[in-house]
């Protein structure tokens, strides 16, 4: 009997915090997955998917400290020892989703989502089925400003090989500047998988914290005059208008980077669901059912790739630090090209519009409107600033789409 | 996966320009598809409205004067009857002028 207590306290996970060499990084790690918990939940930073990535990392680190003394895979829901294996290009199951699926937990089945790429494209459906692209078709000068605000993107990209990351790497660390988790999750799913975690979260967190990092620097750069500037209203576009637009946009960009066809298309897809007018139900599962299904898988698995051995690193200090830049200079990109059409139309435009050039739909737009409001209390720039807010997410695909094709 | 790259400063520089670049021009031109897709559609709007306006122009000239407190029809998109009358006063009292004074055109709820 006190062989069998004994063997049960080796077998706890309690034991293995201390028998397991990188038990305190899996204690540390509950810690964190814990404090983000407290962010989703009291500080509602992206909730829905913050509160999903918070227990993939609770799970994977509470499971990642059990020890079996047959040295047999552990009864866990995510071995990051199989897909280790599934990287390996030595191992005889390199690229072996089988050998997955026999061995694997249900976060390691799930995970095969994020890993083939399928849950971004599908989150991408429900985002496209949610947009209206009505404001970026009255005001077609708004891409300028979404193409301007993925400045943050190549800037954290060159400084990110200047900190001594690969270039896979570093293209995967830079796309956090595009302001959109699903595309910064397939970037570095295809670039460098081993800093998903990473890069996942520091994405997701600074989207949330866009109302504080975007102001300061809208101020910094903008005169109290510019931000007062009312925009006249935007034209009405027709039904037939928002019908063909996706099928052009899809025709065009992948056309003109084939690398972009899982994102764009996908987006122009679920928009195409939303326009026709025939196929309400259909966009009503993707915005709604199919969304919501993807977003709990995603972040549940997605959180499980943070398991301490790997993200407690000097790399991960790093990638936050850059993420941050990469927001920074994106929000720089967008203000100052909003300035220089300012500058051009004769002061009609109002440069806060750029800055909202770096997607997270619709945050970004909410803050331009706050500014711009602030300055002057009858500026109502929502529905401009909506524009460069859509751009950014096609300017953030086409990013994605040439890194892929550079460092793929 | 192909194997690991590691860019020189140049070459690093170059590819982040390149990168920026391909954005910028890509979206550029399809700003442009955009622009005469619209040109179009506004064209072809503008048509038929001219041709309605010619054989009224033959006709003696009748003065046409909007009704005293119209404020027009108002197209609501996903918004309530009771929320688009609040917003209209809203505005309205914002902008310290009568509500007769002011046109809606439409209003629409932002998802």
């Amino acid at each position: 009997m006190l062989e069998s207590l004994g063997k049960l306290v080796t077998e706890s996970g309690f034991a293995g915090f201390f028998s397991n060499p990188d038990g305190w990084r899996n204690l540390v790690m509950i810690a964190i997955a814990c404090v983000l918990l407290y962010l989703g939940i009291k500080k509602q930073y992206e909730p829905l998917l913050m509160v999903g990535i918070a227990v993939g990392c609770l799970l994977a680190n509470v499971s990642s400290v059990f020890m079996t003394t047959d040295g047999s895979l552990p009864d866990a829901l995510y071995h990051q020892s199989l897909w280790d294996a599934f990287l390996d290009h030595t191992s005889p199951y390199y690229h072996s989703y089988g050998h997955i699926m026999a061995n694997g937990g249900l976060i390691d089945i799930l995970y095969i989502g994020v890993k083939a790429g399928i849950y971004p494209c599908m989150i991408f459906i429900g985002i496209g089925a949610m947009t209206d692209f009505g404001p970026l078709i009255s005001n077609p000068k708004s891409l300028l400003l979404g193409a301007a605000a993925q400045f943050g993107v190549f800037f954290a990209f060159f400084g990110a090989n200047l900190l001594g990351f690969d270039a896979q790497q570093s293209a995967s660390i830079g796309i956090i500047g595009g302001a959109d988790g699903p595309t910064a999750i397939l970037t570095t799913t295809k670039l460098a998988p081993e800093l998903l975690g990473p890069i996942a979260v520091a994405a997701y967190s600074y989207m949330a914290l866009i109302p504080m990092i975007q102001p300061p620097i809208m101020r910094a750069l903008t005169t109290e005059k510019e931000r007062a500037v009312k925009m006249t209203q935007l034209r009405e576009v027709s039904k037939t208008e928002k019908i063909l637009f996706p099928i052009i946009v899809t025709i065009f960009i992948v056309l003109l980077l084939p690398s972009t066809a899982p994102l764009i298309g996908c987006l122009m897809f679920g928009n195409l669901l939303k326009e026709t007018g025939v196929t309400e139900r259909l966009s009503d599962v993707a915005q709604n059912a199919l969304m919501n299904i993807v977003t709990l898988f995603l972040g549940i698995s997605v959180g499980a790739t943070m398991v301490g051995s790997r993200f407690l690193t000097l790399d991960t200090i790093k990638i936050v630090v850059l993420g941050l830049i990469a927001f920074a200079f994106s929000t720089i990109g967008g203000l100052l090209v909003g300035k220089l059409m300012y500058k051009l139309s004769g002061g009609k435009i109002n440069p806060l519009i750029g800055s909202a050039g770096v997607s997270a739909v619709p945050m970004a737009a909410r803050v331009s409107q706050r500014e711009g409001q602030k300055a002057n209390p009858s500026n109502f720039l929502l529905m401009h600033a909506m524009g460069p807010n859509v751009a950014g997410v096609i300017g953030s695909a086409i990013a994605a789409g040439f890194l892929i094709s550079m460092f793929g | 996966m192909t194997s690991r790259l590691t860019l020189g400063i140049g070459s690093n520089l170059l590819d982040a320009i390149l990168g920026y670049a391909v954005v910028f021009i890509g979206l550029t031109l399809l700003m442009t598809v955009i622009v005469i897709v619209g040109k179009i559609f506004t064209a072809k709007k503008a048509a038929p409205a001219e041709e309605k306006a010619a054989p009224a122009a033959a006709a003696p000239a009748a003065p046409k004067k909007l009704a005293p407190g119209s404020a027009g029809d108002v197209k609501l998109y996903d918004t309530d009857p009771r929320d688009a009358a609040m917003i209209m006063a809203i505005v309205a009292n914002k902008l310290d002028k009568p509500l007769n004074e002011l046109r809606f055109r439409s209003i629409k709820e932002v998802k």
